[in-house]
């Protein structure tokens, strides 16, 4: 194990890693443009540029040390550039000398002859590495005085990426990204010199599955998202922490919102489950409906037609309405795309206050959608949950495949659904029809609230706390990224400024804040009108039963996931060890 | 323990502590003042026109037809009273984006500047306009629609931060 010491801290290293590596690995940040810890190193922006120095050795091969006794360094008389030096015994870095703090201000000088500087239309703008290097490490003097270069802007790449030539600080990411990690080398530079700008293969697009992760890893606004492009600034933003329930991977992720509405998802770090990507289904696909057709209050069925009414009263009528019922006249369906507090608790119901065995969940796959990346073809986030909760029924209780049958016959005549997707499925729709009486947990609008009795408003997973078990069996804890006015005591300071600081006057605040729960808090309001007296507060006081009553999960807690990044089913004891997060850029607000 | 030997009783002069002369003085400046000319305007029918240096209400430029705004939000984001609400969109111009939508809520602005100060475009300035009614609290956002303003009435206050800003 070599040491080496940067700017005067030891740290101890492998023999195979660069001095950007080395130190990243040990929380000190390096200046750079072009590297990226998942990229091959291509060392042309020279943003990098340190003093190294290594211990002298006399003739006889023996250190030389000075009068302390400490070994004497040599430093090399130019600077090497730290993305692609490798370490070696005793090397000496320096970050900060003026020697290097000199290099550092030429390379943005350069850097800056020909940037537009035109921040104030740039989607960028106060998330980029340029700016923010601009106020590190530049003088802030131009001695440039000729024209800027003019280079073709808004080129489209795809439907989705836009690339703008003047902005291009040439740093190749993209194009290593495109060669490596999208697997589609279809982007190269052409020209020379201030020309240099990249090109699309003639007659191709920039359109993999994974392209939009160019968007984040560009160090500059040279390429925005289609989807995006100009809906708001990111200082008026607030970026919360979720978990994409796109398919079983449970990819990390952020969820960019303004006035309580999603505007973009960004992939976060997490070594172990998506390292620095998301593909594109997962970031385009479904945050519409988060923001759109959402069901806004509780509903109840009268006389055929849908009223808003109470929490009191729509528990009421589920009270009501499953009462007149055996309890194997009653079905609970599950939920894969809910978290396993949801689905805790409806089992806990079912089995404990209704008394029926008859619970199960439907699975969700889609052929083809797998690759050998990030997607695999479970599209629910949640199935490993449900199975370890047991979400399934007992001996003679009914499967979700029997559903059709046992309404038709009549031996089933009330279902309790915590899954609003099964609205998807025509022959499931016909037969709930046919029931006599549906409660629905849905967050939106589908056919499946046209047909039941009681709808529940529900809490997307956007808006609740839980957690999610993916393919690999990782437990990941999520929390909420919106408000909804169910958490909207511990939410409000986490949101952007608009929904900060709004009174009821402005018209751009609190505008879009729904009447919805989580369905473990609705489960639990039900279950205490059938006399039981569960007394859960947060969602961790579920989880915790949770990790009481299921052994894979014991000696789990929401503090261990997030310390983690997440634990693996029955391994709590042993988790992987930590990696300290590499960050492109850090002057973003929240 | 207050030490201070600096009190009102103690600066005041005799003649002072006395209050009559005091009074005649005062009456005698109120007297002179009756009969110079007055400043007392007959608003609304008399209009007072401000000079550029002038801080009513902000406006948007509006030069050939288009808003110079780039909705860039730095306005929005500067001002302390959090008056400003901006939408951006994409345009087919050069510069590539402009406001779709752009609110200045009247009740909550105070007038202090700072949104003419950050600019980068000078599309935002404060016009002369000082008379500001609404009949409820709705009506006192400004849309696009009220403050556009076509950069010929607003030359005064743009020569003006020329010079001075
Ligand atoms: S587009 Fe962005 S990532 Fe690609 S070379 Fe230019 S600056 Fe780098
Ligand atoms: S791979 Fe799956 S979890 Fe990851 S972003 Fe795509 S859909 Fe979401
Ligand atoms: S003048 Fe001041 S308070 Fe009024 S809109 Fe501009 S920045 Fe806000
Ligand atoms: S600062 Fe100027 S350009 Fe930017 S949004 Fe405000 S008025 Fe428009
Ligand atoms: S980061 Fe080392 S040269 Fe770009």
């Amino acid at each position: 194990m070599p040491h080496i010491v940067i700017d005067g801290t030891r740290i101890e290293t492998s023999p195979d890693k660069t001095i950007i590596q080395a130190a990243t690995e040990n929380g000190i940040n390096i200046s750079h443009f072009c590297w990226h810890p998942e990229l091959s190193v291509s060392g042309n922006c020279r943003m990098c540029l340190v003093e190294i120095g290594l211990p002298k050795r006399l003739a006889d091969g023996s250190f030389d040390k000075d009068s302390d006794g400490k070994p004497v360094i040599g430093f090399f008389p130019k600077l090497q550039i730290a993305c692609s030096t490798q370490v070696s015994e005793g090397m000496h870095i320096n970050t900060k000398t003026d020697k290097v703090i000199k290099a550092q201000e030429s390379v943005m000088e350069f850097l800056l002859i020909n940037h537009p500087l035109d921040c104030p239309i740039c989607d960028e703008a106060g998330q980029c590495k340029l700016q923010e290097y601009e106020y590190r490490h530049s003088n802030g003097q131009s001695r440039f005085e000729e024209e800027k270069n003019h280079k073709e802007k808004r080129v489209k790449w795809s439907n989705e990426i836009f690339y703008d030539g003047e902005r291009c600080i040439s740093c190749s990411r993209c194009i290593r990204f495109a060669r490596e990690v999208a697997k589609q080398d279809v982007l190269a530079f052409v020209n020379r010199g201030d020309k240099v700008t990249i090109k699309v293969s003639e007659g191709k697009e920039f359109n993999n599955d994974y392209s939009m992760n160019v968007i984040d890893i560009c160090p500059v606004g040279a390429l925005t998202s289609g989807d995006f492009r100009f809906s708001s600034r990111v200082w008026d933003m607030s970026f919360n922490d979720s978990i994409c329930p796109g398919c079983a991977r449970g990819c990390n992720i952020k969820i960019g919102s303004r006035a309580n509405k999603v505007l973009r998802v960004e992939p976060r770090n997490n070594m172990f489950v998506n390292k620095y990507w998301m593909c594109d289904y997962g970031r385009l696909s479904w945050y519409e409906n988060i923001n759109e057709c959402r069901i806004n209050e509780p509903q109840i069925r009268v006389n055929g037609s849908y009223e808003d009414c109470s929490w009191d009263q729509a528990v009421d009528a589920a009270y009501q309405g499953l009462k007149k019922y055996q309890p194997n006249e009653i079905m609970f369906i599950g939920s894969a795309y809910s978290s396993n507090e949801d689905n805790f608790l409806l089992k806990k119901f079912a089995k404990k206050i209704i008394k029926t065995n008859n619970i199960d969940f439907q699975k969700y796959s889609k052929d083809g959608f797998e690759d050998n990346k990030l997607k695999v073809n479970d599209t629910t986030p949640n199935t490993n949950g449900l199975t370890e909760i047991g979400v399934a029924p007992d001996q003679n209780g009914y499967k979700i495949n029997d559903i059709a049958k046992k309404i038709a016959v009549g031996q089933l005549k009330a279902v309790y659904i915590l899954d609003d997707s099964l609205g998807q499925f025509p022959e499931l729709l016909e037969s709930f029809a046919k029931a006599e009486f549906i409660i629905v947990h849905a967050s939106n609008k589908s056919k499946l609230t046209e047909i039941a009795n009681v709808v529940f408003a529900t809490s997307t997973f956007a808006e609740c706390e839980g957690t999610f078990v993916n393919f690999e069996k990782r437990v990941q804890h999520f929390k909420p990224a919106l408000i909804s006015n169910e958490n909207i005591s511990t939410m409000g300071a986490k949101m952007d400024r608009l929904e900060k600081f709004g009174s009821h006057n402005d018209r751009w605040s609190l505008r879009n804040i729904h009447n919805s729960r989580q369905s473990w808090r609705i489960i639990m309001q039900l279950a205490n009108k059938f006399g039981a007296a569960w007394t859960y507060k947060s969602s961790s006081n579920v989880f915790d039963e949770i990790t009481d009553q299921i052994q894979s999960l014991s000696g789990m807690s929401y503090k261990l996931l997030d310390e983690y990044q997440g634990l693996v089913l029955g391994k709590a004891g042993s988790p992987d060890k930590k990696v300290i997060a590499y960050q492109s850029y850090t002057m973003k607000p929240n | 323990m207050n030490t201070n030997k600096n009190t009102e009783a103690q600066r005041l002069t005799f003649a002072e502590k006395l209050y009559l002369p005091e009074l005649a003085k005062g009456m005698s400046i109120t007297f002179r003042e009756m009969f110079k000319p007055k400043f007392t305007r007959q608003y609304p029918e008399q209009r007072w026109d401000p000079t550029g240096s002038y801080r009513g209400r902000p406006v948007l430029v509006l030069e050939e037809g288009k808003e110079r705004c780039v909705a860039c939000g730095l306005c929005s984001l500067v001002c302390p009273a959090m008056a400003i609400e901006v939408q951006a969109a994409e345009t087919e111009n050069e510069k590539e984006r402009y406001p779709e939508k752009f609110e200045i809520n009247m009740l909550r602005c105070i007038y202090c500047g700072f949104c003419e100060e950050v600019c980068p475009e000078e599309a935002i300035v404060m016009s002369k306009d000082y008379e500001l009614l609404f009949s409820s609290q709705k009506d006192a956002i400004y849309g696009k629609d009220r403050l556009l303003v076509p950069v010929e009435q607003l030359q005064d206050r743009l020569d003006f931060l020329k010079e001075y800003k």
